[in-house]
């Protein structure tokens, strides 16, 4: 948000600004007059950038912890690094109400098509932080049982470490309001060039 | 832990009981442990547990590939007033993987025989609720097998981001 | 699907003990599915349970959602890098992992683990088993209404997590514990943060027994809910602080002590009843005693070598690499290859904060250990959460999850 700051100015021109509101309070200000005093007390934004902002500092979590960062997302809620300060003030239990899935954890293969549902089940506009190096990229265990979270979900913010640091996980919070308040496209479809795979329920054969 | 001797004097006992039960004994590191004969490790377990060593401490596999008979079941018994562990090993090879659940025995020992089955492939002859516990119910193969392959997906770095999974921007 | 089908044949076996209905009402049973993911499990728990209008008659946990092969990746890798995998199946008592394991790989190689790295050991793995009670004391806390405890514990875990973070750079997960001793000595200022630390934490534990113990919410939920008496959880093999709830003074450190434990005065808390409220105060009294562990250790702290002087296991210190040769190439040799141990099995139990965890190792002789399995206590204390809530409502289900404290890396390794 940029201020601007009048330069204070002689006393004629304080006068000539009291007989400018004098005149606007009775309605009499009229054309360029007005749009020059609206202007200089109004700040205009398009609709679009008010409403980025806002939803980048109001981004609500899901409770969805999975393994040993699930301990480290515990503690960003606690009062040392509290993220309520970044407004992630209610971690939401259920998918429906909450903008943001914070994968904190290994994403095993049977656990996979559990997490994707639950990411399905959100209300768009909706994001996903990869949280610690096993949902990212296999971390420690490359091993038959885990999936990388890229593999089938579109994720927003990688988070590395083992566990990543309170810190380091707000590190990653902030870069994901940065990139919400720049307003990317809303759909997770558009913003990772995956229009056309929504998925097509065949239309039944009449009669059938 | 029972001494060398204790052991010796156990595994006598057993044979007394049922000639072909015990088929050997092993003492290594102040741990002492009995080598069962696998159809018949549910009377050596009774009688260790009527002996006083009863909490089952832990039912766990191993794989002794290439040695033959390849997967072994390991019992660990727990003695609470002797204080005292004894171990009891079970070798099956996978062609018969066959062997007698202890469930009847102790209760607690669903889950590990379970996860044994699971990882494994060892079939416990007499459990309630033989399924995998641990991977997907309609998953194939026994992963904790010496022979079967670790696994894993390749690493995403820039260089190599373009081939895997989809289109990145 | 055939997986429902036949949970539909089993369910219609579970009998209904309660007397009938009268004005033509019917009797059903609603099978709910708790889990995955749901705000009160603790970790990834998926539970069938088979409810009678509010009363569970069955419970039916599903685990696996979390298996990460740790065991099998562990067979691929030297003993050395074998304990960060190992720390991570029960997340929460990373240094006990890591010492059920050097435990087992020090019986095979019959090394000894000099004093102050005994001490040292003990004194990371009873502040372990405090930041565990206190997780466990804040989520539990949380699950029953109590929020503000959550605030309160974090922050003492904050201060423990700062104490493990000067000892060995890493909050969580820090490999501190090595085989043959422990991986670096103390710093400068450890010992002053460590005894405020001491001095302070049985104040915080009146605290939060002052917020808890006599509130009759927590009294309403937690007593006389869910007993389970000694002899069944015997059979179940459950161990810890359940157990002791139960009546049974089991405990590893006084029964088989390990690591010099037998130094150190302490006593077993040990409830009467067995319900919900002896788990929660058997492990609330165990944050008073694992404080005077400490304190003790800290006092009789002994100098000498952290860590075996054996270089064919243990890495020389630095500054002899710059001067002895042997220091240079055992170095070099247990970085690249690592040490080998000769072939033998091992299983070493120890008491972890959840109950008897044991690590059974298996070498053949080379450089990687041919098999490592961990019997953790969670793993086999699930098995009791059916027979304790037979016939309780759903919300002491909830809560007696919560007391059974189950961690699910450690279910599911």
């Amino acid at each position: 948000m940029e201020v601007i700051r009048q330069q204070i100015g002689a006393p004629s021109e304080f006068r000539s600004r009291q007989l400018q509101a004098r005149d606007m309070l009775r309605g009499d200000l009229e054309g360029d007059a007005l749009e020059q005093y609206v202007g200089e007390r109004v700040l205009t934004t398009t609709l679009d950038k008010a409403v980025a902002w806002g939803r980048s500092n109001a981004i609500w979590p899901a409770t969805f912890g999975l393994a040993c960062c699930a301990i480290e997302m515990m503690s960003i809620v606690g009062a040392r690094l509290d993220i309520a300060r970044f407004g992630f003030e209610a971690f939401r239990a259920s998918p429906r109400q909450s903008d943001l899935l914070i994968l904190s954890g290994r994403v095993s293969i049977k656990m996979a098509p559990v997490v994707r549902r639950i990411y399905d089940q959100m209300l768009e506009p909706k994001w996903a932080i990869s949280m610690g190096a096993c949902c990212s990229s296999m971390g420690v265990f490359n091993n038959y049982a885990l999936v990388p979270s890229d593999k089938f979900m579109p994720i927003d913010v990688h988070v590395p470490g083992c566990p990543p640091r309170p810190e380091a996980l707000a590190h990653g919070i902030l870069k994901l309001r940065a990139k919400v308040q720049g307003h990317p496209p809303d759909g997770w479809r558009e913003r990772y060039d995956a229009v056309g795979t929504e998925e097509v329920i065949p239309e039944e054969p009449a009669g059938a | 832990m029972p001494d060398a001797t204790g052991l010796e004097l156990i595994a006598h006992e057993l044979r007394d009981a049922d000639g072909d039960s015990v088929l050997g004994t092993e003492f290594a590191h102040g741990r002492a442990a009995l080598i069962a004969e696998p159809r018949l490790v549910h009377g050596v377990l009774e009688r260790l547990k009527a002996r006083g060593y009863g909490f089952l401490a832990s039912l766990h596999g191993c794989d002794y590939y290439p040695e033959e008979p390849r997967l072994g079941v390991l019992y660990e018994l727990l003695d609470m007033h002797e204080v005292d562990r004894i171990s009891v090993k079970a070798r099956v090879d996978t062609g018969a993987p066959h062997i007698p659940s202890v469930v009847d025995l102790w209760p607690g020992a669903n889950h590990p025989e379970r996860e044994v089955y699971d990882m494994f492939g060892v079939v416990f002859d007499g459990h309630p609720d033989l399924r995998r516990i641990l991977m997907p119910e309609d998953y194939e193969g026994f992963p904790q097998r010496r022979d079967f392959p670790i696994g894993g997906e390749p690493v995403l770095f820039t260089y190599n981001e373009e081939n895997s999974y989809g289109k990145w921007q | 699907m055939s997986a429902t089908s036949d949970y539909r044949r089993r369910e219609e076996s579970i009998t209904l003990s309660s007397e009938t209905i009268g004005q033509g009402e019917t009797h059903e049973l609603l099978t709910l599915n708790i889990g995955p993911h749901h705000p009160a499990t603790h970790g990834v728990l998926r539970l069938l349970v088979t409810l009678e209008g509010e009363i569970v008659r069955d419970v039916q946990p599903i685990i696996g959602y979390v298996h990460t092969g740790i065991e099998k990746t562990c067979e691929d890798k030297a003993y050395w890098k074998v304990i960060p995998c190992v720390e991570r199946m029960d997340y929460l008592s990373y240094y006990f992992n890591a010492m059920a394991f050097c435990g087992a790989v020090e019986t095979l190689l019959e090394i000894e683990v000099p004093p102050r790295g005994q001490y040292l050991r003990v004194i990371h793995l009873e502040l372990n088993r405090i930041m565990s009670h206190l997780v466990w004391l804040g989520t539990s806390a949380l699950d029953l209404g109590a929020m503000s405890m959550f605030w309160y514990c974090f922050r003492e875990r904050e201060t423990i997590l700062d104490l493990f973070e000067m000892s060995s750079g890493q909050r969580m997960h820090t490999r501190y514990i090595q085989v043959g001793g422990v991986m670096e000595d103390i710093p400068s200022g450890f010992v002053e943060k460590l005894a405020a630390f001491v001095k302070d934490m049985p104040h915080r534990a009146d605290q939060y027994a002052a917020l808890l113990e006599q509130n009759e919410i927590v009294l309403q939920r937690l007593r006389n809910v869910c007993p389970l008496d000694e002899q069944t959880l015997l059979g179940l093999g459950v161990t810890g602080p359940l157990l002791r709830a139960a009546g049974n003074p089991w405990d590893l450190r006084k029964a088989q002590p390990y690591s010099s434990y037998d130094h150190f005065e302490f006593k077993i808390p040990v409830g009467t009843v067995g319900d919900n409220y002896d788990r929660f105060r058997v492990r609330h009294a165990e944050l008073y005693e694992s404080t005077r562990i400490i304190d003790q250790a800290l006092e009789g702290l002994p100098e000498g070598p952290h860590i075996t002087p054996d270089r064919k296991v243990a890495l020389p210190p630095r500054h002899e690499l710059a001067t002895s040769m042997e220091a240079l190439i055992h170095h070099f040799k247990l970085v690249t290859e690592g040490f080998r141990v000769p072939e033998g099995e091992a299983y070493y139990p120890i008491e972890s904060p959840r109950g008897e965890l044991g690590c059974f190792v298996r070498a053949d002789g080379s450089a990687k250990p041919a098999r490592v399995h961990m019997r953790d206590p969670s793993f086999v204390n699930l098995q009791a959460t059916a027979p304790m809530v037979k016939d309780a409502y759903i919300a002491d289900l909830i809560a007696t999850l919560a007391m059974l404290d189950p961690i699910l890396g450690g279910i599911d390794r």
